[in-house]
C-alpha cells in the first residue's frame, strides 16, 4: 500500500544513509550538557568529600586547604555539594518536564487531530492556565501538596503541560492536512496508527525542541523552589538552597552564592544551544 | 464603533478566563492532603484553629456550596480573611500592591530601554560580530535564575559600589524610585533576553519588506530607515511581545521582591506559605492572575489600536 511508506519513512531511510550532520552550536551544546552529566554521575571520583557531612570546625574555610571552593557555614565542602546539587538538579528538572511532555503532548495530538468540542474545551483549559504565572502556580501549588520531590513533579506537571498541548497540537493542525496524512487515513488505518505512527514522528519535533527549554525553565523553578525553602528537602545539596545559605555571607565569602547560580546559568546555556542546534538542522532539512 | 465592539468582545472573552482562574484558585485548599485544615495548621495546632479553618473556608460543607460561596464573596470584593494578620486579605493586598506596580512597570520600561537598541543593532547588521554577540545575550540569559541575578547586583551596585538601596522600599517618592533601580533591573535582565530575541527576528522581517526596499532604492539613510521606518513597525510588535511575556514578567516580579525585601505582593505571598495563611496566599493567586489577563487585555486593545492591519472584525 502506498499509505505505508510516508514521507517519515522515507526521510528516516534517508537520514541512515547520512552521516549525522551535527552543526557547531548542537555540538557545544550537547558536549557541555554531556560534561555536566558527566560529573554529576562521577561525583564520587572527582571529588572525596561527603555533601552531607557536617564538621563544624572546618565552617566557611576560603578555597585551597583540599576544599577546591571552601566550605560553607556548616563545614561541608561547598565543590561537593555543586557535584551532588548537579544530581539533584538535573535529575528533577529533566524528569519534571518528561510527564508534561507526556501528557501535554498526547492531549494537544488527539485535540488537533479530533477537533471539536473536545478541542474547544481542552483550549480553554490552556487559556486559564497560562494566565496565572508559572511561579506563583508552582509555588501555590507545593505550598498546597507540601515540600518535596513529588509535589514539584506534580506542580510541574499541573502546569507545564499546556505549552505541549498547544505546540503539538498547533503542529497536528498543519500536518493532518498534508497528503501523507489525508492519504493514511483514506486507506482506513485505525486512528491509533495514523497518530502515532504517521502523524507523532512528524509534529513531535518542535515538542522536542521545546523541552530542551522548558527543562532550563523547570530546573529554574527547582533552584528557586529551593532559594525559597520549598524545594528538595534538606540536607539534600540543591543549587537553589546552596544559594540561599551563600546569600548571608555575601559581604565576605561572594562566592558561596556567585557559584552555583553560575552552575545553573552554565546548565541553561547548554540547553539553549542544544535547542538552538536542532532548530537550525530542521530548519536546513 | 467597530474597535469598541472589539473592545466589548475581548472584555466579554475574558469572563470564561476569570471563571476558570476562580476555579483553579479554589480547588486549591482541596489539593492539600489530608485534611486541609490540620495540614495547613501543622501538628500544633489547637483543634479551636482547625476548626475555625473549617468554618472559614466551609470544608464541612458540600462542594458546590463552598464554591458558590467563594463566588459570592469574590462577588462582593471579599478575598477571605488572613488568620496571622487578623484582617481581610483584600486590605493587606492592596497595601501591598503599589510596590509590585511600580516593580512591574519599571521592570518593563527598563527591559524595553535594554532589548529595543540591542535588537535594533543586531537586526540592522544581521551576520555581523555584533549581531552574533548580541544574539548570544539570550542563550545566557534565559538560564539565569532571576533572584541570583538580584544578589548579583546586590553584590556589585549595592554592596561595592553603593549605588542603590539594597532592600526595603523607601520612606518618600525618591525613596521608592531608588529602591525600586535594582529589583526593577533584575526583572528586566530576566525579561530582556526574551525581547531581543523576539524583536531582533521581527525587526530583520521588517527589513526584508518591500517597502524598505523602496526606502533603499530611493536613496534614504541606513538610519532614516531604521528610525523612521523599521522601528515604528518594531514599536508594534514590542508591545504584543511584551503581552506574550507578561505572565513571565509578573511571575518573576515574587522571588525578586523577596530578594529585596520589597513589600509588595510576592512577599506577602512568600510570607504568608510561611505562616501557613492559605487564605491570603490564595487571594494573592487570584490577584497576580486577574493582573496577568488585565495586562493582556490592555496589550490586545494597544495592538489593535496601533496596528491597522489588526482584524477587529
Amino acid at each position: 500500500m502506498t499509505t505505508e511508506v510516508a514521507p517519515v519513512a522515507r526521510r528516516r531511510r534517508l537520514a541512515a544513509r547520512r552521516p549525522l550532520r551535527m552543526n557547531v552550536t548542537l555540538a557545544a551544546g550537547l558536549a557541555l550538557l554531556g560534561a555536566l552529566v558527566l560529573a554529576a554521575i562521577f561525583a564520587p571520583l572527582l571529588t572525596g568529600w561527603d555533601p552531607i557531612k557536617q564538621d563544624l570546625s572546618r565552617s566557611l574555610q576560603d578555597p585551597g586547604n583540599g576544599h577546591l571552593l571552601g566550605t560553607d557555614q556548616l563545614g561541608r565542602d561547598v565543590f561537593a555539594r555543586l557535584l551532588y546539587g548537579a544530581r539533584t538538579d538535573l535529575r528533577v528538572g529533566a524528569l519534571a518536564v518528561f510527564f508534561p511532555f507526556l501528557i501535554g503532548g498526547a492531549l494537544g495530538l488527539v485535540a488537533g487531530w479530533r477537533g471539536g468540542w473536545f478541542d474547544l474545551v481542552l483550549m480553554r483549559v490552556v487559556d486559564i492556565v497560562v494566565a496565572i504565572p508559572f511561579f506563583v502556580l508552582v509555588i501555590a501549588l507545593v505550598f498546597a501538596l507540601g515540600s518535596g520531590t513529588r509535589s514539584i513533579y506534580i506542580a510541574i506537571t499541573l502546569v507545564g503541560w499546556v505549552a505541549y498541548a498547544r505546540i503539538v497540537r498547533g503542529e497536528v493542525l498543519v500536518a493532518k492536512e498534508q497528503e501523507y496524512a489525508l492519504a493514511a487515513r483514506a486507506s482506513g488505518l485505525p486512528t491509533y496508527r495514523i497518530l502515532l505512527r504517521h502523524l507523532l514522528p512528524n509534529v513531535v519535533l518542535q515538542a522536542f525542541v521545546f523541552s530542551m527549554s522548558d527543562i532550563v525553565l523547570s530546573i529554574l523553578a527547582i533552584v528557586t523552589l529551593g532559594y525559597l525553602g520549598l524545594g528538595v528537602p534538606q540536607p539534600t545539596p540543591d543549587w537553589g538552597s546552596m544559594i540561599q545559605e551563600g546569600q548571608a555571607f555575601i559581604f565576605t565569602k561572594w562566592y558561596l552564592a556567585a557559584v552555583p547560580g553560575l552552575a545553573v546559568v552554565i546548565t541553561g546555556l547548554a540547553l539553549a544551544l542544544i535547542a538552538d542546534g536542532f532548530v537550525h538542522r530542521s530548519a536546513r532539512r | 464603533m467597530r474597535y469598541l465592539a472589539y473592545v466589548l468582545r475581548r472584555l466579554v472573552a475574558t469572563v470564561p478566563v476569570l471563571f476558570g482562574i476562580s476555579v483553579i484558585v479554589f480547588f486549591m485548599i482541596h489539593l492539600v492532603p489530608g485534611d486541609p485544615a490540620k495540614t495547613l495548621l501543622g501538628i500544633r495546632a489547637t483543634d479551636q484553629a482547625v476548626a475555625a479553618l473549617h468554618k472559614s473556608f466551609g470544608l464541612d460543607k458540600p462542594l458546590w456550596q463552598q464554591y458558590l460561596d467563594f463566588m459570592g464573596r469574590l462577588a462582593h470584593g471579599d478575598l477571605g480573611r488572613s488568620f496571622f494578620y487578623n484582617v481581610d486579605a483584600s486590605e493587606l493586598v492592596s497595601g501591598r500592591l503599589p510596590a509590585t506596580l511600580l516593580l512591574v512597570v519599571s521592570a518593563t520600561v527598563l527591559a524595553l530601554l535594554i532589548s529595543v537598541p540591542l535588537a535594533v543593532l543586531a537586526a540592522s547588521r544581521r551576520g555581523g560580530a555584533l549581531d552574533q554577540a548580541i544574539r548570544a545575550v539570550p542563550l545566557v540569559g534565559l538560564g539565569m535564575p532571576a533572584f541570583w541575578v538580584g544578589i548579583m547586583l546586590v553584590l556589585v551596585f549595592g554592596l561595592k559600589l553603593r549605588l542603590f538601596p539594597v532592600s526595603g522600599f523607601g520612606d518618600d517618592v525618591v525613596g521608592h524610585l531608588r529602591s525600586i533601580v535594582l529589583p526593577a533591573l533584575t526583572v528586566a535582565l530576566a525579561l530582556a533576553p526574551i525581547l531581543i530575541r523576539s524583536l531582533r527576528t521581527s525587526m530583520i522581517a521588517v527589513l526584508d519588506s518591500d517597502y524598505i526596499v523602496t526606502a533603499r532604492a530611493k536613496g534614504l539613510t541606513h538610519r532614516r530607515i531604521i528610525l523612521g521606518h523599521t522601528l515604528r513597525n518594531a514599536a508594534v510588535s514590542s508591545v504584543t511581545v511584551l503581552g506574550v511575556n507578561v505572565a513571565y514578567l509578573v511571575g518573576s516580579t515574587l522571588v525578586v521582591e523577596r530578594v529585596f525585601a520589597l513589600p509588595g505582593i510576592g512577599t506577602l505571598m512568600l510570607d504568608s506559605i510561611f505562616n501557613r495563611d492559605f487564605a491570603v496566599v490564595q487571594a494573592v493567586t487570584l490577584v497576580f492572575a486577574v493582573m496577568v489577563v488585565t495586562i493582556n487585555l490592555l496589550t490586545d486593545l494597544a495592538h489593535a489600536a496601533l496596528d491597522p492591519r489588526v482584524e477587529l472584525g
